[in-house]
Order: C-alpha cells, then sequence, then structure tokens
C-alpha cells in the first residue's frame, strides 16, 4: 500500500484544530497557519505525483468499516484540482483572520481547520455515506463562523444558510439510500458506472439536484448567499466564495451527470432556464447593490449559472470550461471578497459609497483590485476568460439562444464590476477617513499576490489545470455521449457559390466604365 | 524573423517595469525605458514592412506558447506576421512611439507619468497580439486588452467623474460587440471545427452555400457567422449604434486619443474584416450589411461633426466618420482600398489630434474652439502640422497630376471602388461617401478657421481667465487678455513633424503597393483585381468627386467662418431642428440612457426588493421559518404542563386504541 497522504491530509489539519481548542491566540494562528502550509506543500506533493494520463483513480486508501460502509479515499483530476484549491486558499483565509478576528482566536483557527478536514474530505471520498458525512459535516464549522464571528444579524443569515442548506440534503440522503440499496454498493466510482432505470434517475436526479442547486446556489435557492457573505467575517466569505461553492458543481460532475445521464439530459432545460434567468437577475441585483460583499455575492451567482450551463452542454468544452470557471472563481471572488475585507478592516464598513478615491491613497491596492476585477470579467489573459470562454462555447453547440442570453452576463458583469471599481477606486477622496487609509502592508500583499499569480497563470496556461483533468472529463463525456442533444445549429451544407460575394466576371471591366 | 518577438513583446516588458517600480524611480526611468522600447520595436517593424512592399519576405507564423486544449477545440500563443500584418506593425509602432516622445512633453506637469506610460506600452503589447493573432481567439485576446488599456487611459484622470463615466461607457459599449464577436467564434468553430483563422480562411469558400439554426431561424451560415464578427468590430470601431463611447473616450489625455483613438484601436475593427476578407466574400448579405453601416456612419458622424465646438469631439466624429470609409470600402470588395486609407488616416488623424493637444498646450488646458482664434502667427509650427493634416484628411490633390496629400489617395480610391463596384449598395455608398467628404471639408477647414484665423477670442475662456487673472469687462477690448500662447517643447513638435511627413507622402507613396499589387498583399487580404481595374475605369467626373465637394466645403466654411463669421448663428437658427439633432448626436446618448441605462437599474431594483426579499424570501425560508414558528405555537398547547390534560389525551387515546383494535 502506498503512503496515505490523503489521510494525512486530513490528520493534519484535525490534530491543529484539535490543538487550536487548548492554545491561546498567539500559537493559535501560528499553529493554524503552520498547519494549512504543510497541508498546502502535501498537496504540492499530490499535484506533482498525481501520474496525469494514469489510471482514473489515484491514492486509493480503503478500510471497510461497516456493512458495506467504508472509510475509502482516493481522486481522479477534477477532485485533485479542487482539493488544490482548498489547500491553497486555506492559509491565505488564515492570514486574513491574522488581526481581525480577535475573539476567541482559538475555537476560531479549529474551526477552519475543521473546514479544511471536510472540505478536503468531500473531495477526497470514494464512499457515498462518507461523502455524505463530509458534505454536510462542511455546514457545522461554516455555521458557527457566520454565528459566532460574523456581522450584526449574523444569526439571522446563520439559520438561512442551515435551512436553505438542510433542505436539499434530507433528499439527497434519502435518494443515497435508495441507491445503494439498488445498486449494492457505496462505492462511488462504481456507482459512476451503474445505470439506473431512466424512470428512477428522474427521481434520484431531482434528489439531487435539491442539494446542489441550493450549495451552487443557483437562481431562485440564492437568497441565503448575499446574507451569508455579508454577515460572514473575510476569510468566511473567502472559503464560503472559493470551496463551498464548489460543491455544488462538484455533486454535479461527480454524482448527477455520470450517474443519472438520462435524467440530466432530461431536465437541462430546466439547468438552462434557470441559469439564464440567474445570469441576468442577479447580474442587474448586483448593478444597484451599495453593499460590497453583497454585490460580489450576487456576482457569484450569476458566474455559478455560467457552470451549470457548462456541465450540462454534454460536451468536452462545456465541462472543462465549467471545471475552469469553478477554479478561476474559487480564486477571483476569494481574492475579491479578500480586497473588501482589507478595507472593511480599516473602516469597518462595507458600505460603497464610504469609499472613493483609494488609487491615491492605496495604489498598490487598486493594481490588485483592478487585475480581480478584470478576471472576474473575464479578460482574457485572466483565468476568469478561459473557463467562461469554454463554457460558452460549448453550450454553443447545443443551444445558440442560452449561449446568446448567458454571453449577456459579459457585458452586465462589467457594468457592475467596472461601477463598483469607479466608485471605490476612482473618483476624489470624498471621505476623510477612507483617505487616510494606509496601503497593503506585507500580509496582505502576501495573501494577494499568489492568488494574482494563480490567476494570471491559468489565463495565459491553462494547460497545468486542464491536462490533470482532461482524461476524467473524456470518461464523462464518453458517459454522457449517449444521453446528448443534437443541439439547435444543425449544419446544412449546401451547394457552394461558385463565385465571392464581391466577383465581378473580367470581361464586364471595361463595360461597368460606361 | 524572430524580431516579432521583440517587437512586440518589448513594450509589455516595459509596461511592467514601469508600472510596477511606478513612483519608487523617478518618472523619467519610466518614460525613458517605455520609450525606448517603442522606439525599438518602430525601428524593427519598419525593416520587415519594406521588406513585404519590395516582395522579400513571405507570411511566417512563429509559436510561442500553448494555450487552451480543450476536445477539439484548441488555440496557442503565436505571431503571425503577413503583409497585412506588417502594415500594421508600422502603423502602430510608429504612431505609438511618436505618441510616447509626445508625451513626455504634453503629459510633463502630470504627477502620475509612470502609470501612463506603462498604459501607453501594455496597450501597445495588446494591439501587437491583436495584429499578429493566428488564431480568432489570440485575437480576442489583443480585442480586449486593447479594451482594458483604452479603459484606463479615458480614465487616466481618475479624479474627474466625466473621465471615469466616459471609461467604464466605453468599456461596456465595447462589451456589446464583444458579444457578437464572442458569438461568431463559437459559431465558427461550430461551423468549421477550429479557431484557426487560415483554416477558416481556407475552409469557408465550401460552407458558402450552407445554412445554420440560429435562434431557432434557420440562416445562411457564413452571413450569421460574418455578422456576428461584424458586430464585434463595430464596437472597436466605433461605428453606427455602438460609437456612442467614442466621443466620449476624448476625456483621455490628448495623446491616448491619437494613439488609441485615431490611429489604431478603433481600426482594428476594419483590420478583423480584412483579416476575414475571404470569409466576408462568401457572405454576401453580411457584406452588405458592412457596406450600409459604413456608409451610414460615415454620413452620420460627419454631421454631427460640422456643429461641435470642443476641438476634440470635431476630431473624434471625423475618426468615426472616417472609420466609416473603410467599412464600407471592405464591404464593396476592396479590402486594400481600406487598409490603405486605415493607413494613411492613422498618420493624419494621429497628426490632427497632436496638433489640437498643441493647441490645447498652447491655450492652457481650453478646448472649445469659440474661445480660440487667431494663433497662425502664435504658434506658427502647429499650425502648418495641423495644416498638413487638414490637407491630408479633406483630400487635396490634383488628378491630373496623381499627387496629393495622403487622403486625396485614400479617400478617392474609395469612392470610387463604392461608384466602380456597380450594385446598388455601392451607389449608395458612392453618394454618401461624396456627400460626408464634403462635410469633411468643411469640418475640417472650420476647425482650422475657428482655430488659426480670425481674432482672438481667449479672453471669453474660463482657463485663459485663471491663468490671466483677468475676467472679460477688466480685459475690455484686448481679447487676447494679455494671454501669450506659447509653442510647445521639441518633444511634441519632432512626432508632429515626422506625422506631417507621413500625411503629405504616405498616399502618393504606397499607393501603387496597397491599391495595385495583387503580389504586395500575398494573399493576406482577398484582393478583387477585377475591382481594382474598375477604379481606374470609372468616369471622370466621379474620380473629380472628391476634389469638387472638397473645394465646396472649404468656401463654405471660409465663407462662414471667415467672410461673414454671422452666418453659422443664422443658418443654427434657421436650420433649428435639423442643427440641435447634429448637435445633440442625433439624441443617441439620451435614447440609449432611457431604453438601456435606466431600465437594467430599475429592473435591478425590482429582482432585488421585490424578487428576492419579496417574494422568494418571504414564501422560502422566512416562510418556512414562519410556519415552524405558528406550527410550534400550536404544538406548545399540547404541552401545557398540566397532569390532567395529560389524563385526558392518554385516556383519549387509550380509548380510541381499543376501539381500533377491537373493531
Amino acid at each position: 500500500m502506498e503512503f496515505p497522504i490523503l489521510s494525512l491530509m486530513l490528520a493534519v489539519p484535525l490534530v491543529g484544530a484539535i490543538a487550536c481548542l487548548f492554545l491561546n491566540a498567539g500559537s493559535a494562528r501560528m499553529v493554524a497557519l503552520f498547519a494549512t502550509l504543510f497541508n498546502l506543500a502535501l498537496g504540492v506533493m499530490l499535484w506533482v505525483n498525481y501520474d496525469v494520463g494514469g489510471t482514473q483513480w489515484q491514492f486509493v486508501e480503503r478500510a471497510e468499516v461497516f456493512a458495506g460502509f467504508s472509510y475509502a479515499l482516493g481522486i481522479d483530476g477534477i477532485a485533485l484540482m479542487l482539493i488544490m484549491l482548498s489547500v491553497f486558499l486555506m492559509p491565505i483565509c488564515i492570514l486574513a483572520s491574522w488581526d481581525s478576528i480577535t475573539k476567541r482566536v482559538g475555537e476560531y483557527m479549529s474551526a477552519f481547520l475543521l473546514m479544511e478536514v471536510l472540505m478536503l474530505g468531500v473531495f477526497a471520498a470514494q464512499d457515498m455515506f462518507l461523502f455524505y458525512i463530509f458534505f454536510e459535516a462542511g455546514l457545522i464549522p461554516m455555521y458557527l463562523i457566520i454565528g459566532v464571528w460574523g456581522g450584526d444579524k449574523r444569526i439571522y443569515a446563520s439559520y438561512k444558510f442551515f435551512l436553505y442548506t438542510l433542505l436539499g440534503s434530507v433528499l439527497m440522503l434519502i435518494a443515497m439510500l435508495w441507491m445503494v440499496n439498488e445498486a449494492g454498493t457505496t462505492d462511488i466510482p462504481t456507482l459512476m458506472q451503474y445505470d439506473f432505470a431512466p424512470g428512477a434517475q428522474t427521481w434520484l436526479w431531482l434528489a439531487f439536484f435539491a442539494s446542489f442547486a441550493v450549495k451552487m446556489p443557483m437562481w431562485p435557492v440564492h437568497t441565503w448567499l448575499p446574507d451569508a457573505h455579508v454577515q460572514a467575517p473575510t476569510a468566511g466569505s473567502v472559503i464560503l466564495a472559493g470551496v463551498l461553492l464548489k460543491l455544488g458543481g462538484y455533486g454535479f460532475i461527480r454524482f448527477s451527470l455520470p450517474m443519472f445521464p438520462e435524467a440530466s439530459a432530461q431536465f437541462a432545460w430546466l439547468v438552462f432556464g434557470l441559469s439564464m434567468v440567474a445570469v441576468i437577475y442577479t447580474s442587474l441585483v448586483a448593478l444597484v447593490q451599495e453593499d460590497m460583499k453583497k454585490l460580489i455575492a450576487y456576482s457569484s451567482v450569476a458566474h455559478m449559472a455560467i457552470v451549470t450551463v457548462g456541465l450540462f452542454a454534454f460536451n468536452v468544452q462545456g465541462l472543462e470550461g465549467a471545471m475552469v470557471v469553478m477554479l478561476s472563481h474559487g480564486l477571483v471572488s476569494a481574492a475579491l471578497f479578500l480586497c473588501v475585507g482589507v478595507i472593511y478592516d480599516r473602516l469597518h464598513t462595507r458600505e460603497i459609497h464610504r469609499y472613493g478615491g483609494l488609487a491615491i491613497n492605496m495604489p498598490k491596492y487598486a493594481l490588485f483590485f483592478l487585475l480581480f476585477t478584470m478576471a472576474s470579467i473575464g479578460l482574457p489573459g485572466t483565468s476568469g476568460f478561459v473557463g467562461e470562454f469554454l463554457s460558452l462555447a460549448g453550450i454553443y453547440e447545443v443551444s445558440t439562444t442560452v449561449t446568446l442570453v448567458c454571453t449577456t452576463g459579459i457585458i452586465l458583469g462589467a457594468a457592475y464590476m467596472l461601477y463598483l471599481y469607479r466608485r471605490v477606486v476612482f473618483g476624489t477622496q470624498v471621505n476623510d477617513d477612507a483617505a487616510r487609509m494606509t496601503d497593503l502592508n506585507a500580509r496582505e500583499w502576501f495573501m494577494l499576490a499568489p492568488i494574482a499569480a494563480a490567476v494570471l497563470w491559468m489565463g495565459v496556461y491553462p494547460e497545468s489545470f486542464l491536462a490533470p483533468m482532461r482524461a476524467d472529463i473524456a470518461a464523462l463525456d464518453a458517459r454522457l455521449a449517449r444521453a446528448a442533444s443534437a443541439g439547435d445549429a444543425h449544419l446544412k451544407l449546401g451547394e457552394p457559390k461558385a463565385q465571392e460575394a464581391n466577383y465581378i466576371a473580367p470581361e464586364h471591366s471595361e463595360e461597368g466604365a460606361h | 524573423m524572430n524580431s516579432i518577438l521583440i517587437i512586440v513583446f518589448f513594450p509589455l516588458l516595459a509596461a511592467l517595469i514601469a508600472g510596477l517600480t511606478n513612483k519608487a524611480a523617478p518618472s523619467v526611468f519610466a518614460k525613458a525605458v517605455t520609450t525606448a522600447a517603442l522606439f525599438i520595436s518602430c525601428a524593427l517593424s519598419w525593416p520587415i514592412f519594406l521588406g513585404f512592399v519590395a516582395g522579400d519576405l513571405t507570411a511566417t507564423v512563429v509559436p510561442v506558447l500553448q494555450w487552451v486544449r480543450s476536445g477539439d477545440l484548441a488555440f496557442d500563443w503565436a505571431l503571425r506576421v503577413d503583409t497585412l500584418t506588417a502594415v500594421m506593425l508600422v502603423v502602430i509602432t510608429t504612431v505609438s512611439a511618436l505618441v510616447h516622445l509626445y508625451s513626455w512633453g504634453y503629459m510633463d506637469e502630470d504627477p502620475d507619468q509612470p502609470r501612463f506610460f506603462a498604459y501607453l506600452s501594455l496597450f501597445t503589447f495588446a494591439m501587437l497580439m491583436l495584429v499578429t493573432a493566428d488564431n480568432l481567439v489570440q485575437m480576442f485576446f489583443g480585442w480586449e486588452g486593447v479594451g482594458l488599456a483604452s479603459y484606463l487611459l479615458i480614465g487616466f484622470w481618475f479624479r474627474k467623474p466625466s473621465a471615469n463615466a466616459a471609461a467604464i461607457k466605453a468599456f461596456v459599449v465595447n462589451r456589446v460587440g464583444d458579444l457578437g464577436f464572442m458569438l461568431g467564434i463559437f459559431g465558427t468553430f461550430l461551423v468549421f471545427g477550429t479557431v484557426s483563422i487560415p483554416e477558416i480562411l481556407a475552409a469557408a469558400p465550401a460552407m458558402s452555400g450552407a445554412t445554420i439554426g440560429f435562434l431557432g431561424l434557420r440562416m445562411h451560415t457564413m452571413d450569421v457567422l460574418c455578422i456576428l464578427l461584424f458586430i464585434g468590430a463595430m464596437g472597436k470601431s466605433a461605428q453606427l449604434g455602438l460609437h456612442t463611447w467614442l466621443p466620449d473616450a476624448m476625456e483621455g489625455p490628448t495623446p491616448v486619443s491619437a494613439l488609441i483613438h485615431a490611429a489604431t484601436m478603433v481600426t482594428a475593427g476594419v483590420f478583423m474584416v480584412c483579416r476575414l476578407s475571404p470569409m466576408f466574400e462568401t457572405a454576401p448579405i453580411a457584406l452588405g450589411v458592412v457596406t450600409f453601416i459604413g456608409a451610414a456612419t460615415c454620413i452620420f458622424a460627419a454631421t454631427v461633426g460640422t456643429t461641435q465646438w470642443d476641438i476634440k469631439r470635431v476630431i473624434a466624429y471625423s475618426t468615426c466618420s472616417q472609420l466609416g470609409y473603410m467599412f464600407f470600402a471592405a464591404g464593396v470588395g476592396a479590402y486594400g482600398a481600406a487598409m490603405f486609407h486605415l493607413f494613411t488616416h492613422a498618420f493624419f488623424k494621429a497628426l490632427l489630434f497632436l496638433g489640437a493637444g498643441s493647441v490645447i498646450h498652447a491655450m492652457h488646458h481650453e478646448q472649445d474652439m469659440r474661445y480660440y482664434g487667431g494663433l497662425r502667427k502664435q504658434i506658427p509650427f502647429t499650425f502648418w502640422a495641423m495644416m498638413a493634416g487638414t490637407l491630408a484628411i479633406t483630400g487635396v490633390g490634383i488628378y491630373w497630376l496623381h499627387a496629393g496629400f495622403a487622403g486625396f489617395h485614400s479617400k478617392d480610391a474609395i469612392l470610387e471602388a463604392a461608384f466602380g463596384r456597380g450594385t446598388e449598395m455601392g451607389n449608395f455608398a458612392f453618394w454618401m461617401g461624396a456627400f460626408a467628404a464634403l462635410l469633411t471639408s468643411f469640418y475640417s477647414w472650420r476647425l482650422m478657421f475657428l482655430t488659426f484665423w480670425g481674432k482672438p477670442r481667449w479672453i471669453e475662456s474660463e482657463h485663459i481667465q485663471h491663468s490671466v487673472h483677468k475676467t472679460p469687462e477688466e480685459a475690455g477690448a484686448d481679447t487676447t487678455g494679455g494671454y501669450h500662447p506659447h509653442e510647445s517643447p521639441l518633444t511634441m513638435l519632432v512626432p508632429l513633424g515626422v506625422l506631417s511627413l507621413g500625411a503629405i507622402f504616405a498616399g502618393w507613396f504606397f499607393s501603387h503597393a496597397f491599391l495595385d499589387d495583387a503580389g504586395f498583399w500575398q494573399g493576406s487580404i482577398f484582393y478583387n483585381e477585377a475591382l481594382m481595374h474598375q477604379i481606374h475605369a470609372v468616369p471622370l467626373w466621379v474620380k473629380l468627386t472628391a476634389t469638387v465637394v472638397m473645394l465646396l466645403g472649404l468656401i463654405t466654411a471660409w465663407w462662414a467662418y471667415i467672410k461673414d463669421t454671422s452666418i453659422p448663428a443664422k443658418a443654427a437658427e434657421q436650420l433649428g431642428p435639423v442643427y440641435r439633432l447634429f448637435y445633440n448626436k442625433w439624441y443617441f446618448d439620451e435614447l440609449y440612457n432611457v431604453i438601456f441605462v435606466k431600465p437594467a437599474f430599475w429592473l435591478g431594483r425590482q429582482f432585488w426588493k421585490l424578487g428576492d426579499v419579496g417574494i422568494i424570501d418571504r414564501f422560502g425560508p422566512n416562510g418556512v421559518a414562519w410556519v415552524v414558528e405558528k406550527g410550534s405555537v400550536g404544538a406548545r398547547r399540547f404541552q401545557s404542563g398540566y397532569l390532567n390534560s395529560y389524563a385526558l389525551v392518554m385516556l383519549l387515546g387509550l380509548v380510541a386504541a381499543i376501539t381500533w383494535v377491537l373493531f
């Protein structure tokens, strides 16, 4: 048996989480930072040792527990990328909380490390019930982070978050029980190959959809997100936007699509419809927000709609695009929340109109914020473009109408993000206290610079991120092929025209002169 | 031809160095680094261009880096150099290098110079990536990159609300065009299975009879694709409907207007249509659209240009109008003429903008021509440079000698091509173009006369009043207010001088290569041999039309702005509604505000307050909470804690159970 690196990656933050409970504030911070950095190093080793083009499931660990339930871990390229995203963001979260969290620091760090354990567990789990446990337990630390260290209306926000996400989970659990009963296994790779009867697929798909749509979040079950973001502390928002929002998409790509291909095709219209509404609706809502975090939260919903259309395009571009949008959004929205956090720490308000003219006193900050704004808009050369482009290119093969509607997101996205940027960073210094704010300190620089580098890397050379996922996406695409729709383009070849449009017969040239 | 790597990436490197050191180093460092990089790029570009003119070079592609592989969709970073690219290379690097130099003088007092020069170089890099693209996606990268640089430079003076508004407007309106461009790329990939430009162009003729579904309708494949791509071109090149951002973009510093909003970026759309010309030639309807939009823009922008007072806005509308010429030239199949006009226009329009900048510099930032006058003697070098630009744009030349200023060669070729094409759309474009040429001459001379002739009207300007600390009343009869305009420094005059040479000679010198030499283009554009013959065969009156309308415009402007200066006011009064229509830019901004901007914000508020809060939350989570709360109130009644009520319930339950079991 090879070295159980995945278990180690779960154990390190778990040990850290327990240790933090008993430590004072200063040591808890150090322990948390060390644990997350150590996990990042393990993640890098994981990536380096991942054999691109090798077997689908790597680093597999399995221990039977009881009654078919097993502690089974293992990753494919898709999971690898999401694990990398998680371990990359965690140390940044700890840094972001360094000064801003002053009460119950030990418990706070403990909650974050526990969060990391559970997130990694979700992506690494190969047993369906193990997945379920990680998937649902992730609610608890997040609930605490919002409810204990959040803003003024944290209780309302945390309950709303909990209510919404729990609602879907219950249905999903019932569906899982039925599936295990039917297929006789809890092993996810086996289930991904199992063909459920189309009639059963319909109900199973809907049950899973209830959970994933909320997690995504899709319109109209998105209203928990703005409240949760607004009330959560900065690092909470980072992890929420960076990783937790990816659980829905991961669920679709791991469960709904491979396990219920026929039902997925059958309900594609529903996903497209909700996504189209989401792009227009939430983008317009983002346009009128006065609260920075709310604005970015609404923009997340619009971006996630691009993920869902990409996933249900049933082709390689759509699927890979959706994955890249998820990774990119994980980086970019996390960075945008960090940017909000940087100035929130100084002025303790998220109201846009309380700022202005920050380019004058915070030029470094303005540059980072600009980069992430542009990445959010999907400027080519940043990560945002690659995903959006592939996703929309994928969906174009299915429906031009959906593509047209979803592509309007690039216009609306530019409008609300630039409007935000203008009000916060440009203009004159209307508020004295905002004008006195200092530029990024070293800690903040170290939070933002790695993300900036990753965003550009993914934008210029996305091959690093696409290569590990290629075989898995291809396998999924092959499985979906039987249910894929023909698309609405229906290219029909015709007799080519003999001449160019502006063809002028040479012999007429004299005659044309009159 | 690996020098292309240096040409393209030096400006990027310079931009990074200048931008990241920013204020850590003296601003002269950033200025020197960026300017040097651009002059190196420029020096390396000319040999490539002249190599193509001489026929020594052939098209090459220099690979740089793999970009994206996704299923059968693959595209890389690569630099393509062919004749069409070479033309753009010299235009971009020459104007950019000169603008960098010019900015040493023009931006001398600005505290943020490193940032300015970094943006300029960044823009140049993006523009070079655009024109060297070997696939549509890299073209889109450059397309968006120049959009970013344009946004940053329009909003360079970010303390000004008007500059910020203009910057956002430019970006967002361009994104509307980009929507079309992106859909066009997706459709092209769907149809051809590739985004590589050479492969698409090779496969396009075979698709000319194909049909495709789009938004539920069945259409000609190539027409759909080309129109979608052209929508992108309309945004970038400020064609009618998507033009509203360009005049506002004049909020940026004047060197920016010269580089981005005259010579290079706004011509990207024309470049795109020419680059894809074999593809457009398979799409007759799309070409009709191109011709029509081009001709309509050409006349529309010219009408507005005749009434504006801001010197930069006049030139901006002029640019818009000249781009219209280029598009309808492409539309009728005269891609060589379109590129030729792009080439000459870059020189004389950059010259006019930089000249205007020099005037503005001399007049203490005043941009309103009503407060100019009599500047000929004060700033003679600027005057003569502007004169060269005006002679070029109005197309002064003598047909029988076949010699004239730059615009004479290129604009006349376009009008002749439109006429020579012989279709109704071609004739429409010809007449629109001819009338626009009349207006071009009129507004260009109007600009010259208002600025350089007549009596000084300087003291009316607030900027001048601030400078001389006098009000018009205090100044009395001395309408100069005692202000002394100074000629600009040498760093600004040298670019004016060089561009003047371009405005005077570029047309005459390169006319043969661009228009009559299929060998020059080497297949990098669709070269229509028969149409080029038609140009030479059009009747004499067609050939003289441009010259005649140029003279008419000159005489009218002279009459109204020198001979009898009361005419303009009278004409404005007489033609009230028409004048107001032109003066208010045909009310496009007002219209868009009412049908797009306001509804977007209104809808956003409705979706938020009514949709999210009023419906989803109310009946969703809050509704569930309400049900649970009310339900628990009900449930609480059963848990009163009174023993007797529990006993009663227990008794009832027992009775019910027994009843159930027994019966």
